[in-house]
């Protein structure tokens, strides 16, 4: 298996597919409490999101990686521009958009199973679908074993296998990860890494995962993309070029550190800029 | 756990057979305390003869008064003051400091307003244990996990369904805490008004025979009472641990 062969996407197909979501000169500004100042987060961004892609969002710290996630999510509105979804504008949470957050999300009074399930008992979905796609997510995710137990008898990891699973039974087209392994080791990041490829893969839904592990980034994405210190904007969006059944053993590849010293380059200024404007040394 | 549980039993048998052992001796004189089998004996007569089975359903009658009362009414109150920003800042510091109040002073004021009969005395266990349960609600509220939220508005949980799915299983566990509280301080309200202000009841009927000199009745219903009240807080607690548990991460 060729795992490193170049992608044979073709960029002229792409364009003519319509885009998955599409955000227009977005903006995002906060009103501090009580005071007539605001914070300007976001943008003006114009993002287009290929239908199927997988796409990566790497910038410095409080760069607006989550706000733009949010905007994406339908769970905040852009304080300017136009964001879209499959063509229709998104006005509240759209359907077919599915999110894995950070911190752990799975629901500790639940057993894997009803976790995994609960979207589907939701949406009035028939119990023995239900049960085939709670089956299909949790042997996928590898919770098999674990189908009765509570999440607080599972680790870090698991737990978020669980909110993936959860995510993944509801079949969203569009799949928003905001830094999903960002509390996990470097090896079970890197797995999950790979288990994340295979569920793009077979589920063919478009991708867009916020990360601020570069290696991640490169890893996993058609295409990453590089934002500045706040007010977020993309500086630049790299293409990969990378095959689609590429898995974590990429990271020996020549290549690989090529691309992330590009990402970094790209984003070693604007980290420096962050730090200057929070007054906060090197970690 | 088991070996834990077995500690605490044996600690309380040596107490108790320290005791009979010093009442047997004569250390301790049987005017002060008797012994434990006394008590024990007692206790049974106390059962067997029927004679305080009014004041034992009056006294548990009232408990679970002001326990339905305060729990639920306390629930109301604190998801009220949690909903308004406004009306928490100013109620907070005087739920922070209330148990610093003495409730027990305003039995006159409910003697005037109530009569002395159970509805003064229901009222005085409220007031000792609703704000248990406003503050334990309030908590609750304040520990769901911002991320829980999110993700019932990204499966598009109408506010009703969010309530009911989504907040109060992940706050149960406070919820049950403060119900757990509003127990304890429900008992102690209702039997401490008794003893001071009432005809009837556990604590009326333990005042009485201290005032009259029965010291083996006194102990066999102090003994009713704890037994009472330590079954009723093992139950909630072994239920409270499995609550807990599942939140412990």
């Amino acid at each position: 298996m060729t795992v490193l062969a170049m992608a044979s996407r073709d960029a002229p197909k792409a364009a003519v597919e319509p885009p998955a979501a599409s955000l227009r000169g977005v903006t995002r500004h906060y009103r501090f409490p009580g005071g007539g100042k605001t914070l300007h987060a976001l943008g003006p961004i114009d993002l287009d999101l290929r239908q199927g892609e997988f796409f990566s969002v790497v910038g410095p710290s409080g760069c607006g990686k989550s706000t733009l996630l949010d905007v994406l999510a339908g769970l905040n509105p852009p304080s300017e521009g136009t964001a879209s979804f499959e063509g229709k504008p998104i006005a509240g949470v759209p359907d077919g958009i599915g999110v894995v957050f950070q911190e752990d999300a799975s629901f500790p009074w639940l057993t894997v199973e009803a976790n995994v399930a609960f979207g589907l008992k939701r949406a009035g979905i028939g119990q023995a679908e239900i049960e085939r796609r709670v089956d299909y997510a949790v042997g996928f995710m590898g919770l098999r074993d674990f189908r009765q137990s509570y999440p607080a008898q599972l680790s870090g990891g698991m737990r978020q296998r669980v909110c993936i699973a959860r995510t993944l039974v509801l079949q969203p087209r569009l799949i928003l990860l905001d830094e999903p392994f960002g509390a996990l080791d470097q090896q079970t990041r890197l797995i999950m890494g790979d288990e994340l490829l295979r569920l793009w893969r077979e589920t063919r839904a478009t991708v867009l995962l916020i990360t601020h592990s570069l290696d991640e980034a490169a890893m996993l994405a058609d295409r990453v993309g590089v934002m500045s210190a706040r007010p977020g904007l993309f500086i630049d969006v790299i293409e990969t070029g990378w095959s689609k059944d590429r898995d974590s053993r990429i990271v020996a590849d020549p290549r690989f550190g090529e691309m992330t010293g590009r990402i970094w380059e790209k984003l070693r200024a604007e980290t420096m800029k962050h730090m200057q404007t929070q007054g906060a040394g090197p970690r | 756990m088991r070996y834990r549980g077995l500690v605490t039993l044996a600690v309380v048998l040596s107490c108790v057979l320290a005791l009979e052992l010093a009442c047997a001796l004569g250390w301790v004189a049987r005017t002060v305390i008797i012994p434990p089998s006394a008590m024990v004996a007692s206790l049974s007569d106390i059962l067997w003869s029927g004679e305080f089975n009014r004041a034992i359903a009056l006294t548990l009658t009232n408990v679970m008064i002001s326990v339905v009362i305060s729990i639920s009414a306390g629930f109301v109150l604190g998801v009220a003051i949690h909903a308004c920003d406004f009306l928490r800042r100013a109620v907070e510091p005087y739920l922070a400091s209330y148990y610093a109040v003495p409730t027990f002073i305003f039995y006159p004021v409910f003697i005037v307003l109530f009569g002395v009969n159970s509805a003064a005395i229901i009222a005085i266990a409220v007031l000792l244990s609703i704000v248990a349960m406003i503050t334990a609600t309030m908590n609750g509220l304040d520990r769901i996990p911002g991320v829980l939220l999110r993700t019932a508005r990204i499966m598009r949980l109408s506010p009703v369904k969010t309530a009911l799915m989504i907040q109060l299983p992940a706050a149960a566990p406070y919820f049950f805490t403060g119900a757990r509280l509003s127990v304890a301080y429900s008992f102690i309200g209702v039997i401490a008004s008794e003893f001071i202000l009432s005809g009837d009841g556990l604590g009326y009927a333990i005042a009485y025979a201290y005032n009259n000199f029965e010291n083996r009745q006194m102990y066999g219903l102090m003994l009713l009472i704890v037994i009472a009240v330590t079954l009723v807080n093992m139950t909630l607690d072994r239920l409270d641990r499995r609550l807990q548990s599942r939140l412990r991460r």
